[in-house]
């Protein structure tokens, strides 16, 4: 440790505050969903075994700068992570346990396209380590999905869930609302159906258009018609937490819902800003080394990727961020979840509190609750949640 | 020196667009002013420069000398003026500095609103009008409607008017030897006391100020002790010359010449534009007619937008002012805004052009505040008042009446659009003084409050009439009416920045206009927004800008950090745009858009 004298333990050891996890992105896609701004590829033929030995060389360079960290969960993202070959998965993790030290109960999620194809392999991936999978089913009628551009009908995703659910313990699913045409009652049945099915954990996002998407070129040009505007989206926010509550299930993030024990780990990981190492493509990470915390990222385009990590430069921005930038990310990323953020912890970052007055008028008009301790958002402050983030951290 | 009978002195009339930049430049190429390897468009150059000046309105002059085909040298004068009505007073000055006009019309397009509107400023001038068709050279060229227009809607006859294409250099020989023979040569006595109109002046950084002068009688040379006759001022001076465009020293500048004088002037403040310069021993002993000093007329408050920068804004307002003696301008503090200035200015274009060469020439970002006349308040103990900002409105307790200021405007418009320029006129409390009809347009003389006028009636004249109305003013003098401060409650806070002046019987409609645009204005928060207009503590009008119902993105994982914190710094910087009062973020362009009245 340098200079540990120098700096506060407590800025140094931030991360410790919500553990270490690792990311490992999977680019391709069997079909580019229109809504989706995701680092994804479309390509005929896939080198398993040199996917596999380009993760295990980047697992290698990373865990030389991170040694001695106990992993607490492990996340394939994409992409569509459930077109690697089990073979694939089962290298990367076999690779994994032996860099570093898992936690007790480690949690290992895979991000699975609810298919008939994908669904024969689940098998393959539990055997291989992963422990929850989490599926894009987006929408419970045929008509929706193809819209939404998903080449699985409802019934394929009903299937491929009911293997899933056979195969892991956990399992969580992804619907995606305030779709083109979708009335406030339409969701409200749909949403009830969705938590008949439901084991443990739900995202329902409302949809956004992203620009650089398929969707966002058509919406530039008008001619993506009938999206809910604001105050029906609004609705069917508020909807949604309250028909999933009375089911038991908690709005633990402002799209994720949970049993409670049943939450994202990984993701609880971004949120509650610790450390997280990202490999693949266009993965991101948050790394900290030494006391000082990285932004860092990995080529995004698949082949450049490929061919960099041969020379161990894969990851090509590695920004040192500020204390005070540090502060601003942990209040973005927390204030998402439920439990809040840490005012000490907060103050640790940035040097200072937060402006006393403008936490006393977002609780007057209801944003948030504050004590000594935490800083929560309420339901209201949730559905505006940029809003309150901007006042706090421009105040 | 050159006798009289071979000067003739002249303007160019013209709609924005009729080619006068190019006839003149063709006019200065014919006659070799300036030679073909200078010539690269070079008094178009300097128009450019001109139009950035439009500000301080100043003149552009050039000295030509042609030998007509009669084999007479000739010194043709050349004044080019903007004209726009608030420097309606500098642009009559310069007209009377000359005898002559071309008048300047688009053959394809036809007689326009601002060819009136510069053509009457010439008649009244007593001004020979010599009509030029430009643009034959396009096929969209028809020179007998516009020579039945110019004969019907001016009323002057067209039968002479010169055929030019101004593109081509066709019929430009033919306007010089019309210059000659049907303008007027100047008038003047060489023997007499001199007389010189001053007719413009601007700051040189090399020269000091530089004064264009015509000389009505008498010489003026090298040397002299001049003496302005309206201020009294007394100078030697440095230099004197003429303009081919650029500055040429002569050795004297005798009866009907125009041409320029330096004599050590620190500011173009110490030179009125129409005063008469005289020699300070045998000088003459009566001015030229018609000398107005130029007074402020609209008045605004300018703040920064960063308040870190109102020093620069501060050194921005004295520089620009050494050039405009026009403007006035004092330090203000306003609790919305902070520290800025009040200004004068002699109208609303002159304020937009002055807040504009600010924020482009110096770098400085704005917040306008609403313009306001100068109100005369009468106090119960009889002492008066002048009241250039709303926000200095004494307690009524101690107020008798108020006084505004009135004007008399003539307005000319094509009869289709009479309607529509009646009714702008009578929503603006104006009272109807005189209504004729020349051909197929009208004249109307109206008495309005220069307060309704001042800030968007020439936008909206211009929008009733698709800009075929022409509009001039004159000030009229001060008449009492029921004047009331209006102000602008925000989240039940005062701002004082939107306070104005305002007719009692106009209140309630200006107070529902400004709720409402105000509602458009300010982007929604997370609270619920009362917007009010308020006379003393009464509500006169009321809105509420509901609260922000959804700004939440959906999905923000590991990948989404740095992006999401570049954002929020993006905002930050986005806020600077904004003045806080209370907990309600107003963008500062709110400032001058709630007060537009869309009638």
């Amino acid at each position: 440790m340098r200079s540990a004298n120098l700096s506060p333990v407590v800025l140094t050891d931030d991360w410790k505050n919500a553990g270490f996890g690792l990311y490992i992105h999977w680019p391709f896609c069997q079909a580019k969903c229109p809504y989706c701004d995701f680092n994804s590829h479309v390509v005929a033929h896939i080198d398993q075994k040199a996917w596999a030995r380009a993760y295990v060389a980047e697992l290698d360079r990373v865990a030389a700068e991170l040694p001695g960290r106990t992993l607490n969960t492990i996340f394939f993202g994409g992409g569509t992570p459930s077109l690697m070959h089990p073979d694939t998965v089962a290298a990367v993790l076999d690779h994994v346990r032996k860099l570093w030290p898992m936690a007790n109960d480690p949690e290992i999620t895979l991000e699975a396209n609810p298919g008939s194809v994908e669904a024969g392999k689940f098998r393959g991936f539990r055997d291989a380590g992963v422990n929850r999978i989490s599926m894009g089913i987006q929408a419970l009628n045929d008509r929706d999905l193809k819209r939404l551009g998903r080449i699985h009908s409802v019934a394929e995703a009903m299937a491929a869930f009911d293997i899933a659910r056979d195969c892991f313990d956990r399992v969580s699913f992804d619907l995606i609302y305030a779709r083109q045409d979708q009335t406030v009652s339409a969701w409200e049945d749909e949403l009830k159906q969705a938590l008949t099915l439901a084991i443990d954990h739900l995202s329902l996002y409302q949809l956004t258009i992203e620009d650089g998407t398929a969707f966002g070129d058509r919406y530039q040009v008008g001619k993506l018609r009938g999206l809910p505007d604001d105050d029906a989206a609004a609705d069917m926010y508020a909807l949604t937490q309250d028909i999933c509550a009375d089911a038991g299930f908690l709005n633990y993030e402002v799209s994720n819902h949970a049993r409670p024990g049943s939450e994202s780990r990984h993701n609880l990981i971004y949120w509650r800003y610790g450390d997280y190492a990202g490999i693949g493509p266009g993965a991101h990470g948050r790394v900290t080394i030494d006391g000082q915390r990285y932004a860092t990222e990995c080529l995004r385009a698949p082949g450049a990727w490929l061919s960099a990590v041969e020379t161990g430069r894969a990851e090509h921005i590695r920004d040192a961020i500020s204390h005070e930038e540090q502060a601003q990310e942990y209040l973005l990323m927390g204030l998402r979840i439920r439990e809040g953020i840490d005012r000490a912890r907060y103050e640790a970052l940035a040097g200072h509190p937060l402006d006393q007055a403008t936490l006393d008028h977002l609780t007057d008009i209801g944003m948030i609750r504050a004590n000594r301790k935490k800083i929560i958002v309420s339901d209201q402050g949730f559905m505006v949640l940029n809003s309150v983030i901007a006042a706090l951290a421009n105040a | 020196m050159t006798p009289l009978s071979h000067i003739r002195n002249f303007s160019i009339v013209a709609h924005i667009d009729h080619g006068k930049s190019t006839l003149a430049d063709r006019l200065i190429q014919e006659t070799n002013t300036v030679s073909a390897r200078d010539m690269k468009e070079q008094l178009l150059d300097a128009m450019d420069i001109e139009r950035e000046r439009g500000i301080t309105i100043k003149a552009n002059t050039v000295r030509i000398d042609y030998t007509a085909d009669n084999g007479e040298h000739y010194v043709l004068n050349l004044i080019d003026t903007p004209g726009h009505v608030d420097f309606a007073y500098e642009v009559s000055r310069s007209m009377r500095a000359v005898e002559g006009s071309l008048l300047v019309v688009d053959s394809t397009q036809g007689v326009e609103a601002q060819t009136l509107a510069n053509v009457y400023q010439a008649i009244d001038a007593d001004h020979e009008l010599v009509p030029v068709f430009n643009k034959i050279d396009l096929p969209a060229s028809d020179i007998d409607r516009v020579a039945e227009q110019v004969e019907d809607v001016i009323g002057i006859d067209a039968s002479g008017a010169i055929p030019v294409s101004a593109k081509t250099g066709q019929g430009i020989h033919e306007v010089l030897e019309a210059i000659v023979h049907h303008l007027p040569a100047p008038k003047g006595d060489r023997d007499a006391p001199l007389k010189a109109m001053l007719v413009d002046s601007w700051y040189d950084a090399y020269l000091g100020v530089i004064v264009l002068v015509r000389i009505i009688d008498g010489v003026l040379k090298k040397g002299d002790q001049i003496k302005m006759m309206q201020t009294g001022a007394r100078y030697g001076v440095d230099r004197i010359g003429v303009f081919r465009p650029a500055m040429q020293p002569v050795d004297e500048l005798g009866p009907g010449e125009i041409g320029f004088l330096t004599a050590s002037i620190k500011q173009v403040r110490d030179t009125k534009v129409g005063d008469t310069i005289t020699h300070e021993k045998k000088g003459a002993d009566k001015p030229l007619p018609g000398f107005k000093p130029s007074v402020p007329v609209v008045f605004c408050g300018l703040f920064p937008v960063d308040s870190a920068e109102f020093e620069d804004l501060r050194d921005a307002i004295e520089k620009l002012a050494l050039n405009d003696a026009s403007f006035s301008f004092e330090m203000e503090t306003s609790a919305a805004l902070g520290f800025g200035f009040r200004c004068g200015f002699l109208g609303l274009l002159h304020l937009e052009v002055i807040r504009d060469r600010i924020e482009r020439e110096y770098d400085i970002e704005l917040i306008t505040t609403a313009p306001s006349v100068v109100y005369h308040i009468y106090m119960k103990d009889g002492t008066m008042r002048e009241l250039h900002n709303p926000a200095d409105m004494p307690d009524l307790t101690h107020v008798d009446h108020l006084e505004e200021p009135r004007i008399k405007a003539t307005i000319l418009v094509p009869d289709e659009y009479l309607g529509d320029v009646l009714k702008l006129c009578q929503d603006r409390r104006g009272i109807q003084l005189d209504l004729t009809y020349a051909g197929s347009r009208a004249m109307v003389v109206y008495d309005l409050p220069l307060n309704e006028v001042v800030f968007d009636f020439y936008d909206r004249l211009k929008s009733v009439t698709k800009g075929y109305a022409s509009f001039d003013y004159q000030m009229t003098g001060y008449r009492q009416d029921n004047l009331v401060k209006m102000q602008i409650l925000v989240n039940d806070e005062p701002v004082d920045a939107l306070s104005i002046m305002v007719h009692r019987d106009r209140a309630e409609t200006r107070g529902r206009a400004m709720c409402e645009k105000l509602k458009d204005l300010i982007p929604r928060h997370m609270f619920k927004i009362p917007i009010q207009a308020a006379i003393g503590g009464k509500v006169i009008a009321r809105e509420t800008l509901s609260a922000l119902r959804k700004d939440v993105t959906a999905k923000c994982y590991g990948g989404d950090a740095t992006r999401k914190r570049k954002l929020l710094d993006k905002q930050k910087a986005g806020k600077k745009k904004m003045r806080q009062f209370g907990k309600v973020d107003i963008p500062q362009e709110a400032f001058i858009s709630a007060l537009k009245m869309d009638d």
